[in-house]
């Protein structure tokens, strides 16, 4: 069995930042496993620009962004195994893995740092009726065929759902020569950043059809037409609206989901909200030494947050590797953060006043578009944060920022609670 | 020129090709689509039934316990999964029972073994997850379930090990008596050959109605399906009935041998032979429906949803036989549900039915055992680690929700009656058959399909035709 201090699930974003991260905290032994023939993860397949204003202060692309990672891990000479696969992590942080030139081999760690990233939701899994023919992709998958492998996965084309990747693929099958037609989301606001709606669908001019969902697919083998109708409020069809577009190609960008079947497997508790582990302030999980970042955590907007929050988990590993169970030692207990009223979670759910930093940013999404509203915190019922919003999305990730001395001199602290105020 | 031509390539087909290889005769199958189980074999509750439903006295009831008994056997000589998970009809009226009584006398005298009518003491100890409303149940452990790709493809492989010749894209367009021949058309050319076996379906009735006047009329009766993720594994151990009533038919809620949950089917009768879509009306009826029998059913796990279609003939029968009016033309019609079960049954009914009018000999070569695809996640470990090294693509992941390996994949392209399409490789080890749908492996199946088949990627197809994944080059047409 191989031994390691810290093992690393994923060489994506998250994976890349935490094993520099845990390396720089003084960690000498890391492994980093990846599944596919490189490091970078999604990174590689988003040869768009935008990545990297807040980490580097400049634009790059996909590709560009992760390659200043990776040149950090080799600068600090860490460890990576490519085209290998974990099958299992048992509780006692054995993990199994699996590749063409070493078998099955076992990898005994002292911590675990989840890093697996997220899937795209099927069509399968939205019940969109009509018949299976060739040319419905996830808008990711189409991604990888156009970007990576240069292949064109249809002509003419018609987008379900306007998440981030939709939007960017709008635009990419446009630039590569196909026409798209229309881009249907079913609620009555974009999943994706407002940038990337006038970035890649109004300078092109693509309609986005608010409030409308697929209802019938066309073609026995290859698509042949997409039929799209309004929706009530209550997201079901509204008969009498249909429009049917011919097109060869339907693309879905309907959310994605955390890959957490190693965690489930580990034991690690997880959020029905947001389908990825529980962590407290430490990103660590309940599983003692065992740690999330990025997407398998919670579905992020921006790569320039899933680093930060990676670096994050990747010291507080280090931490925990180098103290033992020291690193938990606290003065304080860990108080529940609650996101309620139009916030739907919170990263992380817990806080530890006495351990955590002097700053500590805590990440969360709203249910729902709010305008000229208040983000709102309170320590027990006493508002500290009351910061007033234009618009709030779900689309967009929302932040606050506690303080250690804020929420240490407050006495009988037993709550957090983050909500959305009508202004 | 053959001793048989088989019509069509599904479960009834291949089963009948597997059986009439047996013998010393010249048998080639014809199908229109570019694979074995394309059709109804395909889309299906796949539960091999006990054999209570069928009418007594009927060739359904007959061929069906025939069927099930036939199945373990079966499926470790041709290596295919399948597994007595055991029945039960569930009772959710009080009023009823005597309907369960009904079905239980019947299941006797279909000669069904082991059938007890369970009070809901003991159904709740059996399925933790019943509904509240649960009165009472007909245990059948002999009911199962089997993979029908899985047994289809067997029997196929065998038939093709055995002699027996596929022609694939290869549509029927016509039927003419030559003498004591037969002359079939195809959409490849006339085949000539002394017997037909009409194996085709939903198109059964258009072949049969081609050489007979004795009409036969089938109504492709959809049924749309919900599968449930591999993360639901065990919510049901059972496969679930609702006893049939006055307040409705009820859908079935059954694991699958890969550990889904399956829930299903609709009973919509159409017109199009082809309309496998799936309607939002028949997905909300499953919705709706799913949670009468059981509590708590998490449909959210759905993954796919898909629609088959059944070969109703009106007469709700099995028509099996050398048509009166036009010898020489065998009949295997009308084959709907317990179709699947029967298949085994079926099968060797044709090919006796054959070799009785041909006096044929039996083949002394016949092997009648078949190797499916290997599956690593049945080694131990070590048995794992000395396959990669032996074979390196066994330990290259391209499934990553399956786990399913480079291995198996080639495996499913180069064995006899190999794997031309991703749903082809999909059918034989499941790769893109888990929670993404393909979204992750499909490209890198595509590669895979291209390099072994040595054509070139656009060439891919998802379920052959005009069904491309690819369809040029970027920026080609600007």
């Amino acid at each position: 069995m191989l031994n390691y201090d810290i093992v690393i699930i994923g060489g994506g974003p998250a994976g890349l930042a935490a094993a520099v991260s845990a390396k720089r905290s003084g960690v000498e032994s890391i492994l980093v496993l990846e599944r596919d023939k490189e490091l970078g993860g999604i990174l590689n397949q988003c040869i768009h620009n935008g990545f990297g204003l807040h980490t580097f202060k400049e634009e790059l692309t996909g590709p560009e962004y992760a390659g200043r990672f990776i040149d950090q891990l080799k600068d600090e000479k860490i460890e990576y195994k490519l085209n290998t696969m974990v099958m299992d992590i048992a509780p006692s942080k054995v993990v199994t893995a699996m590749n063409r030139e070493e078998g099955m081999f076992e990898i005994q760690a002292k911590a675990i740092i989840l890093a697996m990233g997220c899937r795209e939701r099927s069509r399968g899994a939205l019940n969109i009726p009509g018949y299976r023919p060739a040319g419905i992709y996830s808008a990711g998958t189409a991604q990888r065929l156009v970007n990576m492998e240069g292949y064109m996965p249809g002509r003419e084309v018609v987008i379900l759902g306007s998440g981030d990747i939709g939007l960017i693929m709008a635009r990419r099958m446009t630039l590569e020569g196909a026409k798209v037609k229309v881009v249907a989301e079913l609620m009555p606001y974009s999943g994706g950043l407002k940038r990337n709606i006038v970035q890649c669908l109004d300078d092109y001019g693509i309609p986005l059809k608010l409030s409308h969902t697929v209802v019938d697919i066309e073609g026995k083998e290859r698509v042949e037409a997409i039929t799209i109708a309004e929706v009530g409020p209550d997201r079901r069809p509204v008969p009498g609206t249909e429009e049917r577009y011919t097109c060869d190609t339907l693309l879905l960008s309907c959310g994605l989901i955390p890959e957490n079947e190693l965690s489930r497997s580990l034991n690690v508790e997880m959020s029905p909200v947001t389908s990825g582990p529980l962590v407290n302030e430490c990103l660590e999980t309940n599983v003692e030494g065992v740690f999330a970042c990025g997407n398998v955590l919670h579905v992020h907007d921006l790569v320039d947050f899933v680093s930060e929050e990676a670096s994050a988990a990747g010291k507080h590993a280090a931490e925990y590797v180098l103290n033992g169970a020291k690193h938990k030692e606290s003065n304080a207990k860990d108080i529940p953060i609650v996101a309620t009223e139009g916030a739907r979670y919170t990263v992380p759910k817990t806080i530890n006043p006495d351990r955590m930093d002097e700053k500590h940013t805590v990440r969360f999404r709203v249910g729902d578009v709010y305008k000229n509203c208040y983000v709102s915190v309170y320590l027990n019922d006493q508002r500290i944060i009351h910061r007033k919003r234009p618009v709030v999305a779900p689309g967009e990730m929302e932040e606050v920022v506690l303080k250690k001395e804020e929420l240490a001199a407050f006495s009988d602290l037993s709550q957090i609670t983050v909500k959305i105020e009508e202004a | 020129m053959y001793d048989v031509v088989i019509i069509g390539a599904g479960v009834s087909g291949a089963a009948s090709a597997r059986e009439l290889s047996r013998y010393k005769l010249n048998v080639c199958v014809v199908e229109k689509e570019e694979d074995v189980c394309c059709g109804t074999s395909k889309a299906n509750s796949a539960i091999v039934h006990a054999g209570f439903d069928a009418a007594a006295g009927s060739l359904m009831a007959k061929l069906n316990v025939e069927g099930s008994q036939m199945m373990e056997e079966l499926s470790k000589e041709l290596d295919f999964h399948y597994k007595n998970n055991g029945s039960l009809v569930v009772c959710l009226h009080e009023e009823e029972k005597p309907n369960l009584q009904e079905l239980y006398d019947r299941g006797v005298k279909n000669g069904v073994k082991d059938l007890r009518i369970i009070d809901r003491e003991e159904l709740v100890k059996l399925e933790p997850n019943i509904s509240d409303e649960a009165v009472a149940a007909l245990y059948a452990p002999t009911g199962g379930i089997v993979c029908p790709f899985g047994m289809n493809i067997a029997f196929a492989e065998n038939a093709a090990v055995n002699g027996v010749e596929f022609k694939f894209d290869t549509e029927v367009t016509g039927l003419e008596k030559k003498g004591d021949n037969w002359v079939v058309k195809t959409s490849q050319g006339e085949i000539e050959t002394r017997y037909v076996v009409n194996a085709a379906g939903v198109y059964a009735d258009k072949f049969h109605n081609m050489v007979s006047d004795k009409k036969l009329h089938i109504t492709p009766r959809r049924g749309d399906y919900c599968l449930l993720d591999r993360s639901t594994e065990g919510f049901v151990t059972h496969t679930i009935f609702q006893l049939p009533s006055k307040f409705g038919k009820g859908v079935l809620v059954s694991p699958t041998v890969h550990g889904n949950t399956l829930v299903g089917p609709t009973a919509i009768d159409i017109e199009n032979k082809e309309g496998t879509n799936t309607t939002q009306e028949g997905i909300d009826e499953l919705i709706n429906k799913a949670g009468t029998t059981v509590k708590g059913l998490p449909i959210r796990q759905v993954i796919t949803s898909f629609a088959g279609l059944r070969a109703h003939e009106d007469g709700h029968e099995f028509y099996i036989g050398e048509l009166e009016d036009a010898k020489g033309f065998i009949d295997c019609a009308g084959i709907e549900s317990p179709g699947l079960t029967s298949a085994p049954a079926i099968g060797k009914m044709v090919a006796e039915i054959v070799k009785d009018l041909t006096n044929a000999e039996e083949d002394p070569g016949f092997v009648g055992t078949r190797k499916g695809i290997l599956d690593p996640k049945t080694l131990s470990n070590e048995e794992r680690a000395a396959l990669i090294k032996e074979n390196p693509a066994y330990g290259n992941i391209i499934c990553r929700c399956e786990m399913i390996t480079e291995g198996e994949i080639i495996d499913a392209i180069k064995r006899p009656l190999g794997a031309k399409s991703l749903d082809g490789v999909k059918r034989r080890t499941r790769a893109g058959m888990g929670r993404c749908q393909s979204g992750f492996c499909s490209p890198r199946t595509i590669e895979i399909l291209a390099r072994e088949r040595g054509v070139d990627p656009s060439e891919i197809t998802k379920s052959g035709g005009n069904s491309k994944i690819i369809v040029g080059i970027n920026k080609d047409r600007i």
